[in-house]
């Protein structure tokens, strides 16, 4: 059975490595995805703080075109698409007055709820533990990672569900289980100021100031993260944290389907580790 | 700041209270919002502040806030109030309204990426990158903000040149031209 697949518009550009990375995964280990049709950009942080029905409608459309397509659950790799379309399945569920408003902005009725899986839960749920250990080929020889999950891949917990808000696991498990060791830091959850990388750059500085600190205090060699938006803002924005904080942070950052590919041996050509500003090449070498 | 405190003192409390569905009254200043906020240290009203100027009917002083605009909608805020007050929305709901009402933003940056976001996926139902960036730096008069970025996201294959396009953009115009500002809290309120 073929898993829906909404790749969201950053894993065609900015985050294109991940979707290199996450369809080498799954061809290697058999994983059909069928791509949502005629997918539309979910409406990311924009959307929902100019209209709040805008938000909802822009997500939901998605999920009305793959239920049309007989798909019955979705998986969002990129973390922010990941929320927005869990956030349109749970107000259309729980309130007949946004769920009738979604109709008429769309035209259609939702023919089954559609369940929408991030990265993480997509491998310790679906795919399942057991079967990815057992497809491991190459583990990762205690690679050090700092496991960051950021805020859209846990909250609002109310409505994601999925792992603990405050101190999630789900990837340190996930890293583990590939041969890697999930270092013990402070920073998995904090924000990385997201889109504010465009209009507000120094707040993005900051804050992965903070985050690089944080993991080079836990003994961190990298950052794995499911995020494009984490992604480009501690990787493609290091240099200029450097320079503006006088420090010498040299940490790749790198997604985790990367780490989940290098662990089933595949090569680091096959998983678009040339993408990074940041190089793990170096590292990965030992 | 000097604060007017009239008869009608819950006035906007309740109207954010309506527009949002969070109820601003339980909020007791405790101020966890304002510790875990990413943001914090870069805005003159506090989320805990903001609350309790929404409690003292200061609509002007909110809806000018700069606050909401840096607003990074972590949400971490939400998870951890004491009350399960959704302050992260209560930050959209404010934001939205002075959208709504045409007021000035607060900060012109902020409101500027998300029409240029919008803008581009309006036009094509997915975001265009490059054309974005463009569009947001002659918005906001800063034709050279992240310019050394672009080349580097070029060579990396990480730009594309050209915008990909949805099919169905009918569906599309329908969502924008009629998705209204906030949603019908009303005949929820009943229930």
């Amino acid at each position: 059975m073929a898993y829906g697949y909404y790749p969201g518009c950053s894993l065609h550009s900015t985050a294109k490595e991940y979707n290199i990375s996450l369809k080498a995964v799954c061809g290697k280990l058999g994983i059909e995805l069928s791509e949502v049709e005629d997918w539309n950009c979910c409406g990311a942080t924009p959307a929902h703080t100019t209209k709040e029905e805008l938000g909802v409608a822009l997500a939901y459309n998605n999920l009305l075109n793959a239920s049309r397509q007989g798909l019955e659950d979705i998986l969002a790799p990129c973390a922010a698409c990941y929320n927005r379309l869990k956030n349109a399945s749970y107000a259309v569920k729980h309130s007949p007055e946004v769920n009738k408003r979604m109709n008429e902005l769309t035209g259609g009725v939702m023919e089954r709820d559609m369940k929408v899986y991030n990265i993480l839960e997509f491998f310790r749920d679906i795919y399942g533990q057991d079967n990815l250990k057992a497809a491991i080929e190459k583990p990762l020889e205690g690679l050090n990672v700092a496991c960051y999950y950021g805020c859209l891949l846990v909250r609002p917990s109310k409505v994601l569900n999925f792992d603990d808000a405050e101190d999630p696991v789900s990837m340190d498990d996930l890293v583990r289980l590939i041969g890697g060791n999930p270092v013990r830091w402070s920073c998995k959850t904090e924000c990385c100021g997201g889109s504010h990388a465009i209009p507000e750059t120094d707040i993005v500085l900051e804050l992965g100031r903070r985050i690089f600190t944080s993991a080079q205090a836990g003994g961190a060699e990298m950052i794995a993260v499911a995020c494009p938006l984490c992604q480009a803002n501690l990787d493609m924005r290091q240099s200029q944290i450097n320079k503006k904080f006088n420090t010498d942070f040299r940490m790749p950052v790198v997604y985790v389907t990367q780490l989940i590919g290098l662990a089933l041996g595949l090569s680091k050509e096959e998983l678009g580790f040339n993408s990074h500003f940041v190089s793990a090449a170096e590292l990965l070498k030992k | 700041m000097q604060l007017k405190l009239d008869n009608n003192v819950n006035q906007f409390a309740n109207e954010i209270e309506h527009l949002s569905g969070c109820s601003i009254s339980d909020c007791y200043q405790c101020g966890k919002c304002s510790a875990g906020c990413p943001v914090g240290e870069f805005v003159e009203e506090s989320p805990t502040r903001l609350m309790r100027l929404i409690q003292l009917n200061q609509r002007q002083a909110v809806l000018n806030s700069k606050t909401p605009y840096l607003c990074a909608t972590c949400t971490t805020c939400s998870e951890r109030c004491p009350m399960k007050i959704d302050v992260a929305k209560v930050m959209e709901t404010i934001r939205i309204l002075a959208c709504k009402e045409g007021l000035r933003p607060a900060v012109k940056a902020v409101s500027n990426f998300s029409g240029a976001f919008l803008d581009s996926v309006k036009s094509n139902g997915r975001l265009f990158e490059f054309g974005m960036t463009v569009t947001f730096n002659l918005k906001n008069g800063t034709p050279f903000k992240n310019a050394t970025i672009a080349p580097a996201m070029l060579l990396k294959g990480k730009l594309s040149f050209l915008p990909q396009s949805i099919k169905n953009k009918e569906r599309l115009k329908n969502i924008f031209a009629n998705s209204s500002y906030f949603e019908d809290r009303e005949e929820k309120k009943e229930h």
